[in-house]
């Protein structure tokens, strides 16, 4: 199996043999810096045109297909567009609130992009409190959100922005003990720890009935989490125009239309590292040489086809279905997943003590 | 009919005729009210539904024409006629009590006439401004452009808000003028400009959270002025401008408007025109409820159905395209028959797509009417009773939906409809999913008559001959047909000239427009947009 680690050790035995500890590290925080939010854009760049590639695929069209083969180059210019777009001055808004609530949504992003272990070694931060820490970060977004709504001093704006902070409140305590499930089975909270442990069974396989039941609630309340599908009260194109980021322009909306994409990806990512084993290939305990040519196959290519397989659902899922109404939205949280998530934890405590 | 003869018998004030299955009822403006408070609210027939207010201007005096219908004999019409002859301050007593759809009808007349409707609780203009100097469909109204310069500013909300009323406060009338909104709502405005208006409609909504305590209409946005066009038009030119009126169903209005003046000429139009344009109607309807569907799957968020629908639409625009050379505005029919012959693949291609068509049905069912949100959304939610949409004259699908028999081809058949073998689709909960099942129940009927008529388009000649000049005798001529989205009458009022002296197109979205403002209060924000999807009112048939 061949690792990342190897390439980051090296770089970081590299700088150390030249420079002092203190400066090497300082080099190190820049560069995993630049390279993540390099893959951020360009995973961004890349989702956008997977997004619009499948969204044809299911409404019986072609999809971009001018700029470059297959239109693959059509993301990048729409990229420099955006770059190069005017910001408008709105009237009448709060402009310190205006421009931080797209700050804040892109930077919450960011913090939660730079958890994901997509390697062994390709880890930006890998805190012992892993889960933790996505949560917490993943959370400050609707902070920007609710911003947004706010300091645009919209109605349209308003009530998108009261319709997210109820939204994303309320699927965040599914997503959390969804993922406390996990918590429980695999006993720790650090991501590199969780993943290692699922080196002969994923923990779907490893916790059973419970963790089905945990990943299933985990990919509709993430799903809901990303304000997509028929989870995107808070934008309601046909509603509220484009809901709180309706006075926004040039890449100030591109932040927002950046960290909606990531966010689905970065669910994934979640959903892969906690329930599909991470970057870990398909082992099945026995069969030895099965394993053997799965380890072929690189932990990071492993990664994003289990992440993509997610994305792809969520794709699925938001192309299919009509949007919810405000009221079916809560009550789905807070009379169905909200209970089925409690009980599915005694259940997994009862599966951790008696059954492994 | 005996019942109504003894209905008239019983107003003395009224002078009456009958022509073809249309009683003209013609009373003093004094007793108007009585007369129609008698025929609305009698115990032996009730003439329940309202199908038209037209405004007139007979040169010397103003009048107003009521035609009137009863569900329980659709083809009789009752056109109840009154004038007043001052041209300063006309005023009229208001029906609006009545019916529910005349208040809106005389804001209409009032906004062109300047007819004022005593008791209407709400008269501010409809379409126009209410700076416009002058009312535009009067004999004598100035075109000066000076007199209404284009505006440069945007219309004034308090104009918006504020409803001049004429009442009869203890039996003296009173100018007052009543607020719409207490200054402390929440008021949120959705359009002109709004992605779920289905064309520039603005709709003022007054909000508590996320329920919807009033809906206002505001009309005009892309007010034409056809009906004042068509009068310094000749008939064949006209024409061309009622495809432009409910653009889905353009080449029903058409046709309507062809039917009208071809009763007028008493022409004998071929028995092949006739099928033609009666198999080009029913793909329009077709072509309607799939983007109808497709629109309102879309309101609630569903985009690929909205795909699906255009791309079946599109095969309907493709054969239209082919055999009438235009695709949205198919202007097709001409008086005394149809504008060129079918195009020799029309009946293959024709056959082809009704197969298809059904299997498409299938799919649209699978991927949205069996979905459990679009279930959830739709059921229980825009209760409209077959009373209130006989009284709202909510006709077409949506009357239907709530089980009003209301389908002019079956109460009043026209073209081949009498050579076709179909079953009007009636429901009765009168909810919003009746009211979207039932268009894709229509398209399957509609499958149905095309089927039928498409292997017997008999030969022979596909448009009579007319004279260069087309003249209407001096008369009145009423034509109804059923659009996609619910009943389209022309009313021609001609002195002999080659243009009409004056013409009226019922809307069938304007009433459903305000269908909209009753059935929506106490929904929520979704919801609003959701019934505007179901009701699938097109706003340049409101503007006209």
């Amino acid at each position: 199996m061949f690792h990342f680690e190897v390439v980051t050790q090296w770089i970081d035995r590299f700088l150390r043999t030249y420079l002092q500890g203190g400066w090497a590290l300082f080099i190190e925080f820049v560069l995993i810096g630049v390279v993540v939010l390099t893959a951020y854009a360009v995973l961004a760049l890349i989702l956008i045109y997977v997004e619009r590639k499948v969204c044809a695929f299911f409404q019986c069209r072609i999809g971009p297909n001018r700029v470059g083969p297959f239109g693959v180059f059509q993301s990048v210019a729409d990229m420099i567009k955006i770059l190069l777009k005017e910001l408008i001055k709105i009237d009448r808004v709060d402009p310190r609130l205006f421009r931080l609530a797209a700050y804040l949504v892109i930077i919450a992003s960011i913090c939660t992009f730079g958890a994901i272990p997509f390697d062994k070694g390709l880890h930006a931060v890998d805190f012992n409190i892993g889960v933790f820490y996505l949560l917490a970060v993943s959370s400050l977004g609707v902070v920007g959100i609710l911003l947004a709504g706010w300091a645009s001093n919209n109605k349209y704006t308003m009530i998108g922005a009261m319709r997210s902070g109820a939204q994303l409140i309320s699927y965040e305590l599914s997503c959390g003990l969804a993922l406390m499930t996990i918590v429980m089975l695999s006993g720790s909270m650090q991501l590199s720890v969780i993943v290692e442990q699922q080196s002969y069974a994923w923990n779907i396989f490893r916790g059973g009935i419970p963790a089905i039941i945990a990943f299933v609630i985990y990919l509709i309340a993430g799903h809901a989490e990303t304000n997509r599908g028929p989870f995107d009260l808070p934008e309601a194109e046909s509603e509220l125009t484009a809901g709180y980021h309706t006075e926004y322009s040039g890449i100030q909306f591109g932040f927002f239309y950046l960290a909606e994409y990531l966010n689905m990806f970065i669910i994934a990512a979640i959903a892969t590292t906690l329930f599909l084993g991470g970057w870990m290939p398909l082992h099945i305990p026995g069969w030895d040489g099965f394993n053997e040519v799965m380890d072929y196959i690189p932990p990071v290519l492993w990664f994003f086809a289990k992440s993509f397989i997610c994305v792809f659902l969520a794709l699925w899922v938001r192309w299919t279905m009509p949007r919810l109404r405000i009221d079916q939205l809560l009550n789905l949280e807070w009379k169905i997943l909200m209970p089925i998530s409690l009980l599915n934890i005694i259940l997994m405590a009862i599966w951790v003590i008696w059954i492994i | 009919m005996k019942v109504i003869d003894e209905l008239l018998s019983k107003l003395p004030f009224a002078t009456t005729g009958l022509k073809d299955k249309t009683y003209t009822v013609s009373v003093p403006k004094e007793n108007l009210y009585e007369a129609a408070s008698f025929l609305k609210k009698n115990d032996k027939l009730s003439f329940d539904f309202l199908m038209d207010v037209v405004g007139m201007d007979y040169g010397d005096n103003l009048g107003v024409i009521y035609y009137l219908s009863a569900t329980q004999y659709p083809s009789y019409i009752i056109a109840l006629k009154t004038a007043t002859d001052d041209r300063e301050d006309p005023q009229i007593d208001s029906i609006s009590d009545l019916w529910e759809s005349a208040g809106l009808y005389e804001r209409e007349v009032h906004d062109f006439f300047g007819i004022r409707f005593v008791n209407n609780q709400d008269m501010r203009r409809l379409f126009l401004r209410q700076d416009w100097n002058g009312y535009p469909l009067r004999k004598d109204y100035d075109t000066n452009p000076e007199l209404n310069p284009i505006p440069l500013c945007n219309e004034d909300l308090n104009d918006m808000e504020n409803m001049p009323v004429i009442e009869m406060v203890v039996g003296e009338k009173q100018d007052n003028v009543h607020k719409l909104f207490d200054a402390e709502e929440y008021i949120v405005n959705f359009g002109p400009q709004h992605p779920a208006t289905h064309g520039v409609l603005h709709l003022r909504v007054s909000l508590e959270g996320e329920m919807i305590k009033k809906v206002d209409p505001n009309f005009g946005y892309i007010h034409r002025g056809i009906e004042k066009m068509s009068e310094a038009y000749t008939y064949p030119q006209i024409l061309h401008l009622t495809d432009r009126l409910d653009y889905l169903s353009g080449t029903i209005n058409r046709h309507g408007t062809c039917l009208a003046v071809e009763k007028g000429l008493e022409l004998d139009v071929p028995e092949r025109a006739h099928y033609i344009r009666t198999i080009i109607d029913e793909l329009t309807r077709v072509a309607s409820h799939l983007l109808g569907w497709g629109c309102m799957a879309m309101d609630m968020g569903s985009i690929t159905a909205f795909v699906y629908g255009m791309r079946d639409r599109e095969k309907i625009m493709d054969i239209f395209e082919e055999t009438c050379g235009g695709r949205l505005m198919a202007n097709y029919s001409v008086i005394g028959g149809v504008m060129n012959d079918i195009h020799p693949n029309f009946q293959k291609r024709v056959k082809e797509f009704i197969p298809y068509m059904r299997k498409m049905l299938k799919e649209h069912h699978l991927l949205f009417t069996g979905n459990p949100i679009a279930r959830d959304r739709m059921e229980g939610v825009g209760y409209l009773s077959k009373e209130q949409a006989i009284s709202l004259g909510a006709t077409g699908p949506t009357g239907r939906a709530s089980g009003w028999s209301n389908d002019v081809r079956k109460i009043e058949p026209y073209a081949a409809y009498r050579h076709a073998d179909f079953k009007e689709v009636l429901r009765s909960d009168g909810l919003t999913f009746d009211r979207y099942i039932i268009r894709l129940d229509e398209i399957e009927e509609s499958l149905k008559i095309i089927e039928q008529l498409i292997d017997n388009i008999p030969g022979g000649a596909y448009a009579a001959k007319t004279k260069a000049i087309i003249k209407l005798p001096e008369g009145e001529f009423h034509q109804r047909v059923e659009g996609a989205r619910g009943e389209f009458d022309v009313y021609i009022n001609s002195k002999g000239d080659k243009s009409p002296y004056r013409i009226k197109f019922r809307s069938p979205c304007m009433t459903l427009v305000n269908t909209l403002k009753s059935i929506a209060v106490g929904t929520k924000v979704a919801d609003l947009i959701m019934l505007g999807g179901s009701l699938d009112y097109v706003v340049p048939c409101i503007d006209r």
